[in-house]
């Protein structure tokens, strides 16, 4: 039965969250209705504020690759972990050991389900680790792969895991030179989850960051977005939809290199991963403070990605992708740029999506295909989760 | 909340009442009929229905959808016939 | 996709922008409401605005069933959830609502089992396969979701289900359309219609706006030329001195509604004597409740449920943006103690809600984008 206790309570954290920000000044949009650029201005200062990880216990926001994640790298690990060459925060560490410039990533794996049309957890292992590597421009050379295996898990899944990853391994021209192995109780592990990490030579004299990108940079992505994790939603059947997708899963370094061997002009390469190109570009926008201008109609998305993201509710710009990237490039080279990609077979469906300019420094705007324009801000919560 | 998707009936399903089998943009779902299975006509392969939650709420009309197309395509005509009758006066003046 | 992209045409728009412009009366202002929290999406999905002209504005309205669900109901569900066995299910958007004590993601961190499904059906899928778990499927939405329960609730009596029950917080969209026709603090030249709420109540309730309060309305469909074409009807009932009920929406709604959806909402639920709205307090014979026949699968009447008022942060102004009396920015918190991230109201939370369509979507101001994204 439901009881009605008469006395409303109140919500403390709300009140505590109020109390908080008024400290930081009075709030302006209330007394003057007309100055609404004003209100925009205060927000992007609290946008910009140091941020902080204020709730008790991890949540699955953490985990989406949008903003509490990016508050918890910033406020939990940065903090604790400081050094310059974290603050990079770029997909590999660089390090120059001797003569040798090195570049270094790590990355963990708990996708679920396992398997899934178009490849496996292994696929995503080895990838993963080497698409990171060849974003900054390195060569991929060797691998580390370490699994924590679940009581109970089927030694046939772990056999073909493990195959899928020698597949890929020699696909992507690397060794898997070290690992490890635990198992843990029956009830705690979901299987299997792999970490791995990687080793890679930056035999190029190129520096690629987001911070790079400047006003007239053009902005490419080498491919459909989305397929991904669709796929893997799709997979898991609790929505009861079936499509002909499949995972975009693949080694990215061999179509990286053909874009940097043709043009010079490149900024930043990232893979679109967890929280997809929107997450990417946001990223940039913050990094490089300047905006980035997209045009929804020169977005490459299949149809099925299309069909299944409207069924769900769910913007294809935040879907992860695991063998896409996006590239941006000096303007003037743009389109030598895209036909190096499209001349590769992984990025035969490359697209120029949009371009960064100056001003709102940020900020990533859309151009929508109705001639609307939006924002596309950074991913709040988790749509998707254990994408990959 | 109010997602409602349209979707195309690709076929009735027989081993499962009231359900039939939709598709969007090539991506299929079992979808439930029962809320339009009391219209006089029976819903039918190639019918296109409004999804909502994993029910169909509505039979889309197609002659009224291409009523809606056919009237802004109108307007549309009938504002460049003035644009250009517009555009004549001027020059005549 | 067929049905979409036809009314996404840009060309079209601009025609329709063009003569909504021409319709303008020199030196008067406009104001129409939209009602649906979907169409609240759309606006700011699409950039609808940027095609109308300055003096014709919309008002954000309290058709978002997320949205004014109060914190209390939030943490009437999560102490459900917390009681042994208990597999809570409730629709995407709920999972990051704050209730007075956290979220439905904060509460799982806590150790309850909610999950998101995307169907009640779902949710009945959940309570076969589990049949030592007592299954609650959190029930929201208006007329356009509560025959989708209804439809659940006969299923799971027809298989003798006894471990499935409903949380139902059903809300009906006539009482809130009248309160804010009573409130005095909105001057409103017409409404934009709900869409897929006429699918099944059709067009004949918003009939005595028009005839009681000589305003007119039309049922708009959800995409962006829908609601461009509604409002150039509305416009151009205005400059024709009429005030009707038009249907833009014909091609899914009919003008009787569906008569097998209230047919099921009527075998299954009955109207709640009142219920509490967030930011329009208590509302009598607004939200419906499974009734007596179906009480077996009632949640409130299987688990013992606390009835939690919690009342908004003093500074929470959900009310005032749910009756379109403010705009988001105007509110105080908007931005800064309230974002998406860090929600104090549900207007930031739902995807329909117009803080979050605004901040997540909008939130730039007119002349420095049109700089930026010039062709």
């Amino acid at each position: 039965m439901t009881q009605h206790l008469g006395m409303p309570r109140q919500a403390s954290w709300a009140e505590d969250a109020v109390r908080e920000a008024e400290a930081e000044g009075p709030h302006i949009g209330a007394e003057h209705r007309s100055r609404e650029q004003q209100v925009l201005d205060r927000i992007d200062r609290a946008r910009a504020r140091r941020p902080r990880v204020k709730e008790p216990r991890i949540t699955l926001a953490h985990g989406a690759g949008g903003k509490a994640t990016h508050n918890l790298i910033d406020a939990i690990f940065l903090e604790a972990f400081r050094n310059p060459e974290l603050e990079q925060m770029s997909d590999a560490a660089s390090l120059q050991v001797g003569q040798a410039r090195l570049a270094f990533t790590t990355d963990s794996y708990v996708v679920s389900p396992l398997f899934f049309p178009g490849g496996d957890i292994g696929d995503l292992a080895v990838n993963g680790t080497v698409n990171d590597l060849a974003m900054s421009g390195a060569r991929p050379l060797v691998i580390s792969a370490g699994f924590i295996l679940e009581e109970g898990f089927p030694t046939e899944d772990l056999r073909r895991i493990v195959a899928s990853m020698a597949a890929a391994a020699t696909a992507a021209g690397v060794q898997i030179v070290t690992g490890d192995t635990k198992v843990v109780q029956r009830g705690k592990g979901d299987g299997c989850y792999i970490n791995t990490a990687g080793i890679g030579v930056r035999e190029r004299p190129i520096e690629l960051n987001a911070a790079n990108a400047r006003p007239g940079d053009a902005i490419l992505v080498s491919g459909p977005i989305g397929d991904h994790g669709i796929t893997v939603m799709l997979a898991r059947g609790e929505l009861d939809i079936s499509a002909d997708i499949v995972s975009d899963t693949a080694p990215l370094h061999d179509l990286a290199a053909t874009l940097l061997d043709a043009v010079d002009g490149v900024r930043m390469m990232r893979d679109a991963t967890r929280g997809g190109v929107a997450t990417i570009l946001n990223e940039v926008a913050v990094a490089s403070q300047a905006a980035v201008v997209l045009d929804e109609a020169a977005v490459p998305v299949r149809p099925e990605v299309m069909g299944a993201s409207e069924l769900l509710g769910i913007d294809p710009l935040y879907v992860a992708c695991e063998g896409r990237f996006v590239a941006i490039v000096d303007g003037a080279q743009a389109t030598p740029a895209l036909e190096a990609l499209r001349s590769h077979p992984l990025g035969a469906g490359s697209a120029i999506i949009g371009r960064v300019v100056e001003d709102p420094p940020g900020l990533v705007l859309l151009k929508t295909t109705f001639g609307g324009t939006r924002i596309v801000d950074m991913l709040v919560g988790d749509p998707l989760p254990r994408i990959c | 909340m109010c997602l409602g998707i349209p979707g195309e009936i690709v076929e009735i399903m027989t081993d499962r009442e009231d359900f039939a089998m939709v598709s969007v943009a090539g991506v299929k779902r079992a979808v439930n009929i029962g809320l339009l299975t009391e219209d006089d006509e029976q819903l039918k392969a190639g019918d296109w229905i409004l999804i909502h939650v994993g029910f169909a709420l509505s039979k889309i009309d197609e002659e009224e959808a291409a009523h809606s197309i056919r009237m802004l395509e109108g307007m549309g005509q009938a504002y460049t016939d003035e644009l250009i009758a517009l555009a004549q006066s001027d020059l005549a003046n | 996709m067929r049905f979409v992209d036809e009314f996404r045409d840009a060309g079209k728009a601009r025609m329709l922008s063009t003569r909504i412009a021409g319709l303008c009366e020199p030196g008067r202002r406009y104001k129409f409401m939209e009602v649906c929290g979907g169409h609240t999406h759309t606006i700011y999905k699409h950039g609808l605005e940027d095609y109308l002209p300055e003096t014709v504005s919309l008002v954000h309205g309290p058709g978002c069933p997320v949205c004014v669900i109060p914190m209390g109901r939030l943490d009437d569900a999560i102490a459900i959830a917390e009681q042994p066995d208990v597999i809570m299910t409730t629709f995407g958007d709920m999972m990051r609502v704050p209730g007075g004590r956290g979220s439905f993601y904060d509460a799982n961190a806590a150790g309850a089992d909610i999950r998101m499904v995307y169907s009640p059906l779902d949710s009945l899928k959940i309570a076969r396969a589990n049949p030592d778990k007592r299954v609650v499927f959190m029930a929201i939405g208006f007329e356009t979701t509560a025959p989708s329960t209804a439809m659940t609730v006969l299923r799971a009596a027809a298989e003798g289900l006894e471990n499935f029950s409903v949380f139902c917080n059903h809300v009906t969209i006539i009482p809130a359309i009248k309160a804010i026709l009573d409130s005095p603090d909105l001057r409103l030249d017409g409404f934009i219609g709900p869409g897929h709420v006429s699918a099944v109540i059709g067009c004949r309730p918003y009939e005595f706006i028009s005839r009681e309060h000589r305003k007119p309305l039309v049922c708009a469909g959800f995409e962006p030329l829908d609601i461009l074409q509604s409002v150039h009807m509305l416009m151009t009932q205005l400059a024709e001195g009429r005030a009707e009920v038009e249907n833009q929406y014909a091609r899914v709604v009919p003008y009787n509604g569906n008569p097998k959806a209230l047919k099921v909402i009527g075998e299954t639920m009955r109207l709640r004597p009142h219920f509490e709205w967030r930011g329009l307090g208590f509302i009598a014979q607004s939200a419906l409740q499974l009734n007596e026949r179906y009480e077996r699968f009632d949640a409130e009447k299987i688990f013992a449920v606390p009835g939690v008022r919690v009342a908004d942060p003093k500074a929470c102004q959900c009310g005032e943006v749910l009756k379109g009396v403010l705009k988001p920015w105007e509110c105080k918190v908007f931005g800064t103690a309230c974002t998406p991230e860090t929600p104090i109201g549900t207007c930031m939370v739902s995807s329909e809600g117009a803080c979050a369509a605004y901040y997540n979507f909008g939130r730039f101001t007119r002349d420095r984008v049109k700089e930026a994204t010039r062709a």
